[in-house]
């Protein structure tokens, strides 16, 4: 920038004073014209209004200082609309940002990856249980949960396994060191099952009841593919005055339609439970190939998913021990339990049992 | 089990289905069809089966064609046996059943001058070989096949011995202690005054029930045979198979309850195939039954069924006309059920039945039952789907919202949620119980690395960490939120518990930037912000010397620090004890932690409560402090909060450095301060006054400004 020193004023009429303003005008406009970049502008900015060596000062300095006094008041209103335009280009100036070269020169690579904070990834059981118990709680079904070390009465006895009866060979149940001399009923064991919550929880409230249990169960199971001596289970309990086999269909068939899609189907055949009667096995027809057939349902179209059924009088009966109104003739309910881990397996595509439990960093990240 | 289709057919003539839709019927209605194999054209069909234990009734020929029988509406012929006429004995075979409560009934049929060998064509049916060996049966003898075919057939044991064997004749008894037998598997047992044997005058003869004896069994040079078709109690049966370690297919029925009046029909048909070979019937079948047992299963009392209680348990079905009289009579008919009006002076009305139970469906017992075989052989599919009303709330478990809240915020520190083994060593249970000894064994473990119930999650956490260092995963970061077990073998106590562990670099991934390492600070930050998200008064971190034995040992103890909320210790947290990490070949720095739940719980959850924020100028100042080794932050902290001005916004730790220009033993700090007031800019002396405060009181403190 090469302007000229501001020169002395010959004149300090009106003719003159608009001349010399319109040259310095004219200049600072010519100035700001080329301005690029963030130095140039700070540049403009100190060579017209620097507190020191800025020429408005200059101008005021020179000027204003030696104006006589009745030239002074149209000389002040001149330089009052010098500043104000400065100012106003220097706005501009900044508003219009640097130009394209600068910005072309400020290129950053931006197919270069983006800085991740990882956040981290809820646990697919986890996941898969809040999924469920949420569909659940939109039917009115509340969240019930019990201890994992429980009692031979809680998780056998009152579940309708009679002492000796062959159901129990079938789970292999972990049990407490130290229980031989106790009394059968209350030897303590890891729960093979959610179930003893549905006899804690009738002991607590009269009927209605509605609630889902979420829980980690244990076995004595040797680990494969698709066993764990540790798993965890959904169950759910229904009871009051007229529930009836066909509300548990109608039930578990939304359910599943809530869980998988709408356009799962069910179908149910019979089973044997000891704490259901009469009791079911459920099936949906398989959500790989919609029934076609494939190698995940072995070609059947079907996928066998939950067990459940009307819940047994005798368990009634070992719930009005505490609660009378638990009387089978009068009441009557249903009950369901699902494997959280072979939901949680067929929604992920996940092959293998073990690897809910190994905490690989690798297998847990992939649902975040 | 294996079905051949070509034999139910042989029961069944009127059966036309063909055998994909009849697997289908049947497992519809419980009676599995697991695989289904097509044997060529003639053949017929092999079902692989899976029939529920309490259907032990249906794992026979015979009782899967009465099921096809009920649901097709086809009439079963009744099984049959024609033997020719017994010549008379001159005394009846003796038998005695001395156990009886073990013992129901006892059949014994004597066969004499049989020849042992093949098997013959046996009558019309002809289909023991081709029965046999569409099942891949092996044919071994006329006296060993017949039983294999009554069994398939019908589902009765039978045995059959060598009767020039038998001294005297039969007793059904508990064995003497310490009495012998040879079993047909060829060990030596010595027996126990539980087990139930069928013996003779002299000896032992077999297990009853379970397997038999090897002395008396049927050779090629058997002349004789005496044809065993007894009833056996389930408990009886079970405790002789259990202490002797044997499962066979006699005391697989047995254990579960076999047909009481089935012996005489097995029997029978097993001496007609033997018979076929030659030979002749001594004497009529001797038939000792107890009548108590009887009673218990072929005499059961009928059972009150009223078509009500059958609706209102089952509900409401597709067909417009629901479940009927007509529909409970033919099922329950169908089944061998007997249907007769109620008993006078019942006052059940229009609509109910007594039922009178088949012997070989000892699994009925109850009305329910009987609701349960109607809505099996009507076909649950035929029921509607609806869907009960609900008036009632839903309740959310009192610790759900913390439970998540707890969660939240681990995973948004970047911890992966893990679920580790509710299992650990004894020794790791020792390291790492909060509560000194309190580690429950379990009875029977999985293995001795899992031998006891975790009282901590940090052995969990630790395995999970060395698998990723192990699989070559360097940046771990995991929680869990489990439970942990306390207490004794006779009182287990289970209390929540947060587990956390890292190792490896901060939660970011960059391109561009050098990951830093997690450390000691990172994992107290997310200590402090699991903390602060509940209400509390104060909380603070502290640490104790080593000889203290206070730290847990699976900490470092000068990199470990003890989290206190409102004077309760909630948890534990630092470095790995480097011994713990040696002992598990963990060579990097492990940063470890667990907070127990069941504390922290006990406080509410931070309600957020909004401040005015001023809108007057802050001023920052920074003071370069040197101090002692042996001042620890803590004491600047509090002699700065200790002066109570308001106008302190805000002071922190900018910078910790250690350097060799300092005096011995001493490190420098800076201190970083922000003044600002809520309702006016501060004045330049005001903050002169404050600064020179914060000097004093840090100088008293023990530090002093840097210059």
């Amino acid at each position: 920038m090469t302007n000229e020193a501001i020169p002395n004023l010959p004149e300090y009429n009106d003719a003159a004073l608009d001349k010399a303003f319109a040259a310095l005008e004219a200049q600072a406009r010519e100035a700001a014209a080329g301005l690029d970049g963030d130095a140039a502008v700070e540049a403009f900015r100190l060579e017209w209004l620097g507190r020191k060596q800025g020429r408005l000062n200059e101008v005021s300095g020179r000027w204003l200082k030696s104006a006589p006094v009745d030239a002074k008041k149209a000389l002040g209103v001149r330089f009052n609309a010098l500043k104000e335009l400065v100012e106003g280009l220097l706005v501009a100036a900044v508003g219009g940002g640097p130009s394209d070269a600068t910005l072309k020169a400020e290129a950053i690579d931006i197919t270069l990856p983006g800085t991740r904070r990882l956040i981290g990834a809820e646990h697919p059981i986890t996941r898969t249980m809040n999924e469920i118990v949420q569909v659940f709680a939109a039917l009115g079904y509340s969240v019930g949960v019990g201890p994992e070390v429980e009692t031979d009465y809680y998780n056998f006895e009152s579940m309708n396994f009679p002492p000796g009866h062959p159901a129990r060979d079938t789970q292999d149940t972990l049990v407490v060191a130290g229980q031989d001399r106790k009394p059968l009923r209350d030897r303590l064991l890891l729960r093979t099952h959610t179930s003893p919550v549905q006899m804690r929880t009738m002991e607590q409230q009269p009927p209605p009841v509605r609630i889902v249990i979420p829980g980690k169960v244990h076995r004595n199971d040797a680990a494969d593919a698709t066993h764990s001596p540790i798993f965890h289970q959904v169950e759910g309990l229904c009871v009051d005055s007229n529930i009836t086999f066909s509300d548990l269909k109608g039930t578990l068939d939304h359910a599943m339609k809530a869980l998988f899609g709408s356009a799962v189907k069910t179908r149910f055949f019979p089973s044997f439970f000891p704490f259901t009667e009469p009791s079911a096995d459920v099936q949906i027809s398989c959500i790989f190939c919609g029934g076609k057939g494939c190698r995940k349902c072995k070609q059947s179209g079907w996928i066998e998913l939950l067990g459940c059924g009307m819940v047994d009088p005798a368990v009634f009966a070992f719930a009005a021990e505490k609660q009378p109104a638990y009387d089978a003739k009068k009441i009557s309910g249903f009950a369901f339990g699902m494997g959280v881990e072979r939901i949680a397996m067929m929604k992920y595509g996940i092959s293998e049992i073990g690897q809910f439990f190994a905490g690989d960093m690798r297998f847990l990240g992939q649902f975040a | 089990m294996k079905i051949l289709t070509k034999w139910l057919r042989a029961y069944l003539p009127g059966l036309t289905v063909d055998a994909a839709q009849l697997a289908e019927d049947l497992t519809l209605r419980g009676i599995a069809v697991e695989g289904i194999y097509s044997l060529g054209e003639g053949k017929g069909t092999l079902y692989e089966m899976d029939i529920t234990t309490n259907r032990v009734d249906a794992m026979n020929h015979y009782g899967i064609a009465r099921e096809a029988a009920a649901i097709y509406g086809l009439k079963l012929p009744e099984l049959n046996f024609a033997l020719p006429a017994a010549k008379p004995a001159k005394t009846p075979f003796s038998v005695k059943i001395e156990a009886e409560d073990a013992c129901g009934r006892f059949t014994a049929r004597v066969l004499r001058d049989v020849t042992i060998g093949n098997s013959r064509d046996w009558f019309a049916l002809a289909e023991i070989a081709t029965y046999f060996g569409l099942l891949e049966q092996k044919m071994i003898s006329n006296a060993v096949d017949a039983t294999n075919f009554a069994w398939l057939a019908m589902g009765q044991p039978t045995h059959a011995f060598d009767l020039d064997k038998i001294e005297g004749g039969i007793i059904v008894r508990r064995a003497r202690k310490g009495e012998r037998l040879k079993t047909l598997d060829g060990v030596d047992r010595v027996l126990d005054a539980s087990d139930l044997v069928v013996a003779d005058h002299k000896k032992a003869l077999g297990l009853a029930g379970v397997m038999g004896g090897w002395d008396t069994m049927i050779t090629a040079e058997t002349k004789n045979v005496l044809v065993e078709a007894a009833w056996f109690d389930p408990v009886a049966v079970r405790q002789t198979a259990r202490r002797h370690g044997l499962h066979t297919d006699a005391s697989h029925r047995f254990e579960r309850g076999a047909d009481f009046n089935a012996a005489p029909v097995a029997s029978a048909l097993v001496s007609a195939i033997l018979l076929a070979n030659g030979g002749w019937i001594d004497g009529e079948l001797v038939d000792v039954r107890v009548a108590a047992a009887e009673e218990r299963t072929a005499r059961r009392k009928p059972i009150a069924l009223q078509l009500s209680e059958v609706q209102r348990i089952l509900g409401t079905t597709e067909d417009q006309e629901g479940i009927t009289a007509a529909t409970v009579e033919v099922v329950l008919t169908a089944l061998g059920c007997g249907l007769a009006p109620p008993a006078v002076g019942q006052t059940f009305g229009q609509d109910s039945w007594q039922v009178s139970l088949p012997s070989w469906r000892l699994d009925l017992e109850r009305e329910i039952d009987l609701i349960e075989e109607v809505a099996r052989v009507y076909g649950y599919n035929r029921f509607a789907n609806t869907l009960p009303a609900f008036g009632e709330g839903v309740r959310a478990l009192p610790w759900a919202e913390k439970e998540s809240t707890v969660r939240g915020t681990l995973l948004a520190a970047g911890f992966n949620e893990a679920i580790g083994s509710s299992f650990c060593s004894a020794t790791e249970g020792a390291v790492t119980a909060p509560q000194p000894g309190q580690v429950v064994p379990l009875g029977n473990p999985l293995s001795e690395e899992a031998g006891v119930l975790r009282p901590s999650l940090v052995p969990g956490m630790l395995a999970m960490i060395a698998g990723n260092l192990n699989r070559d995963v360097g940046d771990v970061r995991l929680f869990e939120l489990g439970t942990t077990f306390g207490g004794t073998t006779d009182k287990v106590e289970e209390r929540p518990a947060l587990g956390f562990g890292a190792v490896g670099s901060l939660p970011e991934e960059s391109a561009l930037h050098t990951s830093r390492a997690f450390e000691f600070y990172d994992i107290k930050g997310v200590v402090e912000q699991v903390l602060q998200r509940f209400e509390m008064r104060a909380m603070y971190f502290d640490r104790f010397p080593a000889e203290s034995g206070l730290t847990p040992e699976w900490l470092h103890p000068y990199r470990a620090a003890r989290a206190v909320a409102d004077g309760v210790t909630v948890g534990w947290f630092g470095q790995l004890h480097p011994r713990e990490a040696t002992a598990r070949k963990i060579k990097h720095t492990v940063l470890i932690g667990e907070i127990y739940l069941d504390r922290l719980y006990k406080l509410p959850l931070r309600r957020p409560i909004a401040r005015e924020i001023s809108r007057y100028q802050t001023v920052h100042r920074d003071f370069s402090l040197i101090l002692g080794e042996g001042i620890a932050w803590e004491t600047i902290d509090r002699a700065i909060g200790e002066l109570q001005i308001p106008e302190l916004a805000d002071w922190r730790v900018r910078e910790v450095f250690r350097d060799a220009k300092l005096g011995n033993g001493e490190y420098a700090l800076l201190l970083g301060v922000t003044f600002q007031a809520q309702d006016r800019t501060l004045r330049e002396e005001e903050l002169q006054g404050f600064q020179a405060r914060v000097v004093e009181a840090v100088g008293k403190a023990g530090a002093r400004l840097r210059v």
